[in-house]
């Protein structure tokens, strides 16, 4: 799966693989929010927590080009701040400022979900007691995400393979077939699921 | 939509935090009480679905295309609780997964995606459902469903971004509500076609959002939440007098205790009406797009469904 290649970084080796998930999760949320948070020009604690995750993206070993692509996706909304900034000089925070946050705490979330299993985070949110609810959501969403994509993806092939002409109106009401297909799908699978679930003795 | 880290200041994340966990709350407790528990599963599948879905592209001008956003074709699908749980998993997996939309700014994105999108969207499709009986009204509902929960997920953005900030309001707000109107459009298409599609195939699957599904009182209850968001969010732009906790200070002459104002405008210099005729414009537009979207998504359920169609309970 070209377009989500967290699965293959998860389980390598490194200090930061191995750090707990719970600690790690602390530290990282800790740093966001002091970063996200801090009141304007604090070059020194911006360069200081650039050091530092710089530093432990290296030793984790997660491959940089995949980094610097995450990194490259936030632009469109740093220049929008740029753009409003050169109309409006006297905002009271600059653009610089602004990035260098969100470039910081995307880095941080980048490194952590990189080096931890979903799996894990999970575990982590429930003794959190966020409630059982929304955790199994996530859990079967996290499940069945790369399933019902591929399953899109097969749907989407097979309509290419027997639509010869592209005419826009007509590619609005198939476009949709094949998602209404993919709740109908979904849907089935779950009461599937559901089965399973009893039968190895949920609840 | 979704809004990075960096770009909310302390007390609008809290403030959005804190009416999100509250909403979500009350969503979880309602869905706990009322969900049948075959329908667990039903909840995290629908969630990847959205994510499944979101990867189908339709086309729109000049080889650009868009996808569904999917608060509302799921809120109409599954009901108003059932929806936010399903909404706040789906964009708590990005934030974690794929690092879209800000750890700090989840609450914000939680408010403005799942609370009061799927708020809005059942409000909005409740009462336009009434307008056309069978699956016609249906069909038009959730089109003007879907438009109406994008732009107003549009406007508490803005209002974030601009009481962070970190954007001037003048600015902010004409511009994300007026490029959300044209999005919510595709939003809307579709939406109501996904929706008629469902309703064609499996018109079991399309019922669960009877009103008898849920008690009236605790939809009332998060829509007045959301209201309260609303206004938080809301107030410090709505108008140029003096609003309403700083005439309540003033008459208790405790208006200089404060060390600074709670919430000050962004920009006090331009509160001129050169500047701010551009955010009364875009409200007015607003209004105007509401009522044409209301009659093109009417106009939609009559092109969409034939008349004999619409007449079986769907």
């Amino acid at each position: 799966m070209s377009w989500l290649p967290h699965s293959h970084f998860t389980h390598s080796d490194s200090i930061v693989h191995r750090m707990r998930p719970d600690v790690k999760l602390a530290c990282a949320f800790a740093l966001i929010l002091a970063t996200a948070l801090a009141p304007g020009h604090w070059t020194a604690w911006y360069a200081a927590v650039f050091a530092l995750l710089t530093g432990a993206t290296l030793v984790s070993r997660v491959p940089l080009k995949f980094v610097i692509q995450r990194l490259l996706l936030l632009s469109p909304f740093i220049l929008a701040i740029a753009a409003v900034n050169a109309f409006h000089p006297d905002v009271r925070t600059p653009w610089q400022v602004v990035a260098a946050k969100s470039l910081l705490s995307l880095l941080a979330v980048l490194l952590v979900t990189l080096t931890t299993p979903f799996g894990k985070i999970l575990q982590v949110l429930r003794r959190a007691k966020v409630p059982a609810l929304l955790i199994t959501t996530m859990a079967l969403m996290h499940r069945y995400l790369f399933v019902l994509a591929d399953e899109s993806e097969r749907m989407q092939r097979a309509r290419l393979s027997r639509t010869f002409r592209k005419r826009k109106g007509i590619w609005w009401r198939l476009s949709a077939s094949v998602v209404s297909q993919l709740f109908v799908r979904a849907s089935q699978r779950a009461e599937r699921i559901y089965d399973a679930m009893c039968a190895r003795g949920w609840k | 939509m979704h809004i990075p880290d960096g770009f909310l200041d302390g007390k609008t994340a809290g403030v959005a935090a804190a009416l999100s966990v509250c909403g979500v709350g009350m969503a979880l407790r309602q869905v706990k009480r009322e969900l049948p528990p075959r329908k667990t599963s039903l909840l995290g599948l629908s969630a990847a679905f959205l994510f499944a879905a979101q990867m189908v592209n339709f086309p729109i001008l000049g080889g650009t295309s868009g996808h569904l956003i999917g608060s509302a074709l799921i809120t109409a699908l599954l009901g108003l609780a059932p929806a936010i749980v399903v909404m706040t998993a789906v964009l708590i997996v990005q934030c974690f997964l794929f690092s879209d939309g800000g750890v700090v700014a989840l609450g914000a994105n939680v408010f403005n995606m799942a609370v009061l999108g799927c708020v809005t969207a059942h409000f909005s499709f409740h009462a336009a459902r009434r307008a056309m009986p069978g699956t016609r009204g249906e069909v038009a509902a959730v089109a003007f469903a879907g438009w109406c929960a994008v732009v107003a997920g549009a406007i508490t953005c803005a209002a974030q971004l601009a009481w962070s900030g970190r954007l001037p309001w003048t600015t902010a707000f004409p511009a994300m509500a007026l490029l959300h109107m044209l999005i919510g459009i595709g939003e809307g298409l579709i939406s109501a076609l996904v929706y008629l599609a469902i309703v064609r195939a499996r018109p079991d699957l399309a019922n669960t959002s009877s009103p008898t599904h849920a008690p009236p009182w605790t939809s009332v209850t998060l829509g007045m939440a959301v209201a309260l968001g609303i206004a938080i969010f809301l107030a410090p732009f709505a108008s140029t007098l003096p609003d309403g906790l700083e005439s309540v200070a003033q008459r208790f002459g405790f208006e200089h205790a404060a060390v600074a104002p709670p919430v000050s405008a962004p920009m006090p210099d331009y509160e001129v009406p050169g500047i701010s005729w551009s955010v009364g414009a875009t409200a007015v537009a607003g209004a105007a797009g509401t009522v044409i979207v209301f009659l093109l998504a009417l106009a939609l359920g009559r092109l969409l469904v034939p008349r004999k169609q619409s007449a079986t309970p769907g």
